[in-house]
């Protein structure tokens, strides 16, 4: 325990961006080796008549934002808590069900009823994950133990709530939430990721929840007899994952038109845990930032669509991306980061001595 | 006069799980009747979940060590794989030989998925739920890079060893027609069972047990008691991989055939069997009895609704989403009411004092 939380501190500093920002960049160096034209942006008119913006670069930002949404909300579960929510998944699928089934209630498709959805589908989703948060919070349960429970049948209830394998929903307004809006190029999801994004950025900027939330990560008693409460803390970690969850679920549900419990946002937990770990964060709980995370699920997303378009099967892509995942933790690993730095030093230590016999 | 020990939280929550498997079975017994009232419905619970036992002990090892595996479920599905191309590209028919390289096969796939990932956690310091997620990411990969198609074993031998089980006549039951069916278990139940045996004195007796206990109690003080404790990690996670390899081969002797979608999300029903064998994500806590029976408990859940009206599998799932959340609610009431009754006695002491 104790080399764990010695650890989260260490990872506090602007340096942990370093070892994903080297990650992207030599995914962009060989993308550019690769093919040029990977990168290369193009204009055309998609099926409902709107100019869109086309291109590899454009798909990779546009298909992550649901990664990068909850990889936000994840970042704080992990900080707060020291483990992981496996539930997002199977909880996105159930506030894709929501919005549905409201949706479908109604008479028609409009700004309100989307708006009504979309606060069912929170008020729904922050139901879950505030379940989940009282286990970890109140019962003192390990997160993924606890979520371990929803993981397991957070889909069954999708099923339940809309009764069919997979209802439809289809619209101008749907399109414009999972697609892009007529007369706006860049698809919507990217708007939301920032809107999510700034929120975020809102709310730890105007309040204290940051350091709070970091506190109980580093020493959950500690911070009690500070008067910070630390089961609210969890307990608000979760929801605002909940809401992240309700965001991206929503947008999955807009872009495909249809809600299919088994597939909708599948192994996304995963990607997101992934994510909070490329982006230098500590699963055990502390110090976190933000911008590492949201790094991490571009990261993921930019390796999938590169190896896409070096024609390997869907199915196999996930070998190559554990390689790649194994290099990058392996480089920002506490070893060899410690075993790196003692041999950055000796060389500067040695240029010194070369230095200084040469005035000599 | 050996004075009697007070229970250990270990004890206490594995005898939980028993007590609870017991009632629900005889409840099965009473109110389903039928199937559950012959030895044989439990042999084929146990025929079915052979590999689901051996990956649930491997889990336990590693959660009672304060870690996590959860690419157990892919090496599974790799092993499955690659044995059954082998054994398809064997120009052999018969004979043993085959088969005992198909074992070490599946042995040597599990052996390599845990050297390396004790390596990397033990030795690098990676976070074991990245590795290990590393792992079942390559693990599925290369399953599906052998073969998207599902194989099917036509190896005479193999199919022969396969179908082969054990009948015991005296537990069997007389059919409608007059004739004694025994009963059958399969060699695949046997091998999980001397698992589980096997497991159970390793980490009751032998050192390395005992270490692993220990590393997961607290890391800080078996270092001070000079326990190896990297070696003591890397070694539950050689370990633990060398299970999921022989859960493999176990899983092919069951079905034989090779299939991208082998034991899918295995890891977290193996993981759930854990838990609620009484085994704490936390470390130092657990028994594989108490695994073997969580296991079983999931198993009978399933066979149940599997036999009511209720037969679909999102009822399934629900229903072992409620039974999970009932233990995991369980053992936090009970382990937080025997800390406070720890605490008050040792108030107690002080005040007498």
């Amino acid at each position: 325990m104790a080399e764990r939380k010695k650890n989260g501190g260490k990872a506090s500093s602007l340096s942990q961006l370093i070892i994903p920002l080297m990650a992207l960049g030599i995914l962009v160096l060989f993308n550019l080796f690769r093919d040029p034209g990977f990168f290369s942006i193009g204009i055309s008119v998609n099926n409902s008549g709107n100019t869109v913006l086309t291109g590899n670069l454009i798909s990779v930002i546009d298909s992550a934002s649901e990664l990068a949404i909850i990889a936000m909300g994840m970042t704080l579960v992990t900080a707060a808590t020291g483990g992981q929510d496996i539930s997002v998944g199977a909880v996105g699928a159930i506030t894709g069900s929501i919005f549905v089934m409201v949706l479908q209630g109604e008479a028609g498709i409009t700004g309100w009823t989307v708006a009504l959805g979309f606060l069912a589908g929170c008020l729904v989703t922050m139901l879950f994950t505030g379940f989940n948060g009282t286990l970890v919070s109140v019962f003192k349960i390990q997160p993924m133990i606890a979520t371990l429970i929803l993981y397991s049948c957070g889909r069954s209830i999708a099923y339940w709530i809309t009764g069919s394998a997979t209802p439809q929903i289809n619209g101008p307004i749907i399109s414009a939430i999972g697609m892009t809006i007529p007369g706006i190029p860049i698809p919507t999801p990217i708007f939301l990721v920032l809107l999510v994004g700034l929120l975020l950025f809102l709310l730890f900027r105007f309040s204290n929840i940051s350091l709070y939330t970091q506190s109980v990560g580093i020493n959950q008693g500690a911070s009690r007899l500070n008067g910070i409460n630390p089961v609210a803390i969890k307990l608000i970690s979760f929801l605002v994952l909940g809401v992240c969850v309700a965001v991206a679920g929503i947008i999955s549900a807009c872009r495909l038109g249809q809600v299919s419990h088994k597939t909708i946002l599948s192994d996304i937990e995963m990607d997101a845990i992934l994510a909070v770990a490329i982006g230098g964060n500590n699963l055990g709980g502390g110090k976190f930032r933000m911008s590492g995370s949201i790094l991490g699920a571009y990261i993921i997303q930019m390796l999938t669509t590169t190896l896409y378009a070096m024609s390997v099967a869907p199915s196999n892509v996930k070998a190559y991306k554990a390689i790649v995942i194994i290099i990058i933790v392996v480089a920002g690993s506490p070893v060899i980061k410690a075993k790196v730095t003692g041999f950055w030093n000796k060389m500067k230590n040695g240029n010194l001595k070369a230095a200084s016999r040469g005035v000599n | 006069m050996k004075r009697r020990e007070p229970l250990t939280d270990t004890q206490l929550l594995m005898s939980i799980t028993i007590g609870i498997f017991v009632v629900m079975y005889g409840a099965a017994m009473i109110f389903m009747g039928g199937g559950f009232l012959r030895v044989q419905q439990f042999f084929d619970i146990l025929n079915d979940n052979s590999a689901l036992i051996i990956i649930s002990c491997a889990l336990s090892i590693v959660m009672i060590g304060g870690g996590i595996n959860i690419s157990v479920g892919g090496v599974i599905g790799l092993t499955v794989m690659a044995c059954a191309l082998y054994l398809n590209g064997t120009g052999v028919q018969s004979g043993f030989g085959s088969i005992a390289i198909t074992l070490l096969i599946s042995l040597g796939i599990g052996l390599v998925f845990g050297v390396c990932q004790g390596f990397l956690i033990s030795y690098l310091e990676i976070q074991p739920f990245i590795v290990t997620l590393a792992g079942m990411f390559l693990a599925r990969g290369l399953t599906t890079i052998l073969s998207i198609n599902p194989v099917k074993v036509t190896h005479e031998a193999f199919l022969g060893v396969s179908k082969t089980k054990v009948l015991i006549p005296w537990l069997g039951y007389t059919a409608q027609n007059g004739n004694l069916i025994p009963a059958k278990i399969e060699i695949g139940a046997i091998i999980a069972i001397l698992v589980v045996i096997l497991v159970a004195i390793m980490l009751r007796k032998a050192k390395i047990g005992r270490h692993i206990y220990a590393l997961g109690g607290n890391q800080q003080s078996s270092l001070m008691l000079g326990i190896n404790v990297k070696k003591t990690r890397f070694m539950s996670y050689v370990i633990s991989g060398l299970l999921s390899g022989l859960a493999g081969f176990v899983f092919l002797l069951h079905k034989p055939a090779g299939n991208a979608s082998v034991a899918m999300r295995g890891e977290m029903d193996a993981i759930a069997s854990s838990i609620i064998g009484g085994t704490l994500l936390t470390g130092g806590v657990g028994n594989v009895i108490g695994t073997f029976f969580g296991t079983l408990i999931l198993a009978t859940i399933q066979k149940i609704i599997g036999l009511s009206p209720l037969n679909e599998s999102w009822w399934q799932e629900m229903a072992s989403g409620a039974m999970l959340a009932l233990f995991i609610l369980l053992q936090s009431v009970v382990l937080s009411s025997r800390g406070k009754q720890k605490k008050l006695s040792g108030l107690m002491k002080i005040a007498k004092e």
